[in-house]
Parts: structure tokens; C-alpha cells; sequence
């Protein structure tokens, strides 16, 4: 027998990201202690903290490019280092750094990065980068790109691979005002359709959103 | 739709030789350390054929060993430092095979060039026509097994900043086999002897390295992005 409660707190548990009890050591530094979050679908979770806090080791973490020295980390409850493969099909990764190539253009940049991942036909991938302002810079070559259209191109990498976990490291950094607010709005369209966020910035994003709660390193 | 193993190898090739398009100058840098190492020889020792024939075999093999260690150093650099491999390792997609595209284009770049040039090298050393299968077949074992090996040296020092000494240091003591049975192969050509056993050889060590290289490269590549 399994009651109402038991099979709403295993959905509960399965559906999203849970992270419990991370412990990460950089060199001699204890960076992470004991960090513990869940992400549901449909969440934002905004790290925030001091510069050099750990926020972007927290991310590295999770997304599987650092092994933590201890803690779990589970995704749709199934721990993270036994489905490694499923898990990285789902996510979407954005660094600090925009992954882009310096001689290839917008679109073809985007086309063996999101190739990896999933088929989108040329229009999508128009409609994205248009979604996002810079339809013009599509057969321009990144080098030629401003800082903040690059973090744009890397932007619409993410909105294109169909993933519903996306992991953003400071994904703001270099965009204007009206960048900014069209950031928020693929994001809160993300959440919209059930997808999750867990990111890093130093300016709160979504700040007014239903879905969106904030955890603090120290 | 999500794409499947042969995709992926293709989207990670045409992208590479995209890439050498726009930077061309890059790829036919080992043919031409290659070329004019070679041609330093006959000056350096003697014009004399005869002379130059017994050291042939060695010269062009180790100018190729030379040649396809200086473009491996900088293989996976550009893409660890852009981000592009951290992008490749959170694909979902599995990361051996991506670097084992990756390296056997390169080779189609860089080393099978080198295959097509060494008997042109070889007979301007003095080696006759009749070394020519010997010595291009034996270098395109030899070279694949060096790229493979180089490979797996280069994800290992790839966050190492100035690795290139390093990689050297590394790769040059596993890459001795092949550098020995490549020239005897040649020598032995040369004056007419049976090459089957050191051919044989070659087309083993290349067999070990595509078999285990991947994994090797993969997990390389994992330590270095941490």
C-alpha cells in the first residue's frame, strides 16, 4: 500500500534536481560546505554570493564538470554519476566563457553545437537569434561580434538545444538594458513550459517571478 | 530528433575541416617542418646518394615523428580554452568518440599529406622507387599511431600552461616502438629484405591505440577540464 502522501513526495523528489550535502575542496580552500538544494520543474534557483564564493564552482558541480568531494547529486532521482549521459541530454550548460569559435559565424557555430544535441532547421534557428536581436549577425564570424552579441549567440545555444535543465553562469554579463529583458523573457518562457533554471548573477534575474528563490554561499 | 552516432562523427568532421579552411596556414605548417627538415640533411652531411641512402629511413621517419608531435601540441588547446570542449563533455554524447573524430581528421590534415609527400623526400635521399609502398604505407601506420598517442598526450597537458615540453616528454618514450619498427621497415626495403614483420608490428600498435586511445583521450580530457 502506498498512500496519497508517499506518492506525491516521491514525484516530488523524482521530477527535478536535488543536491544534498555538496562538500568541495579547490586546492587548500573548503569552498562548498554542506551545500543542499532542490530544483523542481517550473523553478529558478539564482545563486548569489560574493565574488569567489564558489557560485560557479557550485554550477561546474552540478552540471558534472567538477567531481565534488562529497554529497549527492541527483537528477529525476536517479544519481547523477550512474546516468551521467541521460542526465547531460537534458541539460544545458552556459559558462562564463561562450564556447563560440572566432572564425566561424553565428549560425554555423550554432549549427555543429546544437547538432550535437538535437536537429533544428534553418528557420528555428533564424527565429532565435532574431528572438534575441541579432538576426543581422547571423553569417557575420564571431570574431567580429561584440561581447554582448557573443553572450547572445551562446544565449540562443541554449534556447535551441530543447533541453529542460539549463545551468547559467552569469548569463547576463556584457548585455544592455533591452538584452537584459529579453534574457528574462526566454527565461520565464523556460519556466513556463516546465523547464528549470539553476543560475549565477550577480543582478537578480526574474526577481518579481512566482517560481524564483535565491540561495546564498557564503 | 536526436542524432545518432554517424551524425555526430560527420558534424564533428565537416566542422574541423571547416575550421582548417579558415586557418589553413596552421595545417600546412608539419609538411613544411617536414619538408625542410628532410632537405637540411643532404646539406648538412653530403650530397652524395650513397652516402645518404643508408641514413635515409631514419631521416624521414624522424622528421615525420617531429613533424606530427609539433601539430599535436596545440590539437584540443583552442577548444578547451573557447569552452568548446566543455560544451562537447556535457553532450550527453560519448566524449571518446567525439575526440577520436577529432584526431582522425586531424591526421587526414596533417599526416596523410605527410604519407604523400615522404617518397618524393625519400627519393630525393636516394631511396629507390621500389621503397616507395614500404616507406608511404609504413608512415601511414606510424603517423596514425603517433596522432592517436600525441592525442592522448595533448588532453593530458591541455591545462598545463607551456605543455608543450611536457606533451615531448610524455609521448616521445611511447612513440619510440613505432619510430623503431617504421625505419627498420624502410632499411629493410631498402636492401631488399621482408618487410611483413615490422609492417605486421606497426598495424598492431595502431589496432592497441584506436582500440584503447578513446577512452584514454576521454578520460585525459575530463581530468584536464576539472
Amino acid at each position: 500500500m502506498v498512500t496519497l502522501a508517499e506518492v506525491s513526495h516521491s514525484l516530488s523528489t523524482t521530477a527535478g534536481l536535488e543536491v544534498r550535502g555538496l562538500h568541495l575542496w579547490r586546492g587548500e580552500r573548503h569552498l562548498l560546505r554542506a551545500v543542499s538544494f532542490a530544483l523542481q520543474p517550473g523553478e529558478l534557483l539564482q545563486v548569489v554570493g560574493p565574488n569567489g564564493a564558489g557560485k560557479t564552482s557550485l554550477l561546474r558541480c552540478v552540471a558534472g564538470l567538477i567531481e565534488a568531494e562529497s554529497g549527492e547529486i541527483q537528477w529525476q532521482g536517479a544519481a547523477l554519476r550512474t546516468n551521467r549521459d541521460a542526465f547531460h541530454r537534458q541539460l544545458a550548460y552556459l559558462g562564463h566563457i561562450n564556447a563560440l569559435k572566432a572564425e566561424l559565424t553565428a549560425l554555423e557555430n550554432l549549427r555543429y553545437s546544437v547538432g550535437m544535441r538535437r536537429q533544428v532547421s534553418l528557420e528555428q534557428t533564424q527565429a532565435t537569434l532574431a528572438r534575441l536581436q541579432i538576426a543581422h549577425c547571423a553569417d557575420l564570424p564571431a570574431r567580429s561580434l561584440s561581447a554582448g552579441q557573443k553572450r547572445r549567440v551562446a544565449l540562443a545555444r541554449v534556447i535551441l538545444s530543447g533541453a529542460s535543465l539549463w545551468i547559467l553562469d552569469e548569463p547576463i554579463t556584457n548585455l544592455d538594458v533591452d538584452g537584459i529583458a529579453c534574457v528574462e523573457s526566454c527565461l520565464a518562457e523556460h519556466l513556463q513550459g516546465g523547464g528549470s533554471i539553476l543560475t549565477a548573477a550577480h543582478q537578480p534575474l526574474l526577481e518579481h517571478h512566482p517560481q524564483s528563490r535565491s540561495l546564498r554561499l557564503h | 530528433m536526436e542524432p545518432g552516432l554517424l551524425q555526430i562523427v560527420m558534424l564533428v568532421v565537416a566542422r574541423e575541416l571547416r575550421l582548417a579552411v579558415r586557418h589553413w596556414d596552421q595545417v600546412v605548417q608539419p609538411l613544411i617542418f617536414f619538408v625542410v627538415v628532410t632537405t637540411l640533411f643532404p646539406l648538412a652531411i653530403s650530397p652524395s646518394l650513397s652516402e645518404l641512402r643508408n641514413i635515409a629511413p631514419g631521416v624521414v621517419w624522424v622528421a615525420a615523428m617531429l613533424a606530427s608531435l609539433l601539430s599535436l601540441e596545440s590539437l584540443f588547446r583552442p577548444d578547451v580554452e573557447d569552452g568548446t570542449m566543455e560544451q562537447w563533455a556535457l553532450s550527453g554524447q560519448p566524449l571518446a568518440l567525439l575526440l577520436l573524430a577529432k584526431t582522425v581528421t586531424h591526421w587526414l590534415l596533417t599526416g596523410l599529406p605527410l604519407v604523400m609527400m615522404a617518397p618524393w623526400m625519400g627519393t630525393a635521399l636516394g631511396l629507390p622507387v621500389s621503397v616507395w609502398p614500404v616507406l608511404a604505407g609504413s608512415l601511414a601506420l606510424g603517423t596514425a599511431t603517433l596522432s592517436i598517442l600525441g592525442a592522448i598526450g595533448a588532453a593530458l597537458t591541455v591545462a598545463v600552461r607551456r605543455g608543450s615540453v611536457l606533451l615531448a616528454l610524455l609521448v616521445l618514450p611511447l612513440e619510440m616502438p613505432v619510430l623503431i619498427f617504421g625505419a627498420r621497415a624502410v632499411d629493410l626495403a631498402t636492401h631488399g629484405e621482408a618487410v611483413a614483420g615490422p609492417l605486421n608490428l606497426l598495424a598492431a600498435m595502431l589496432l592497441l591505440c584506436l582500440a584503447l586511445g578513446p577512452f584514454a583521450m576521454s578520460a585525459a580530457m575530463r581530468v584536464s577540464m576539472e
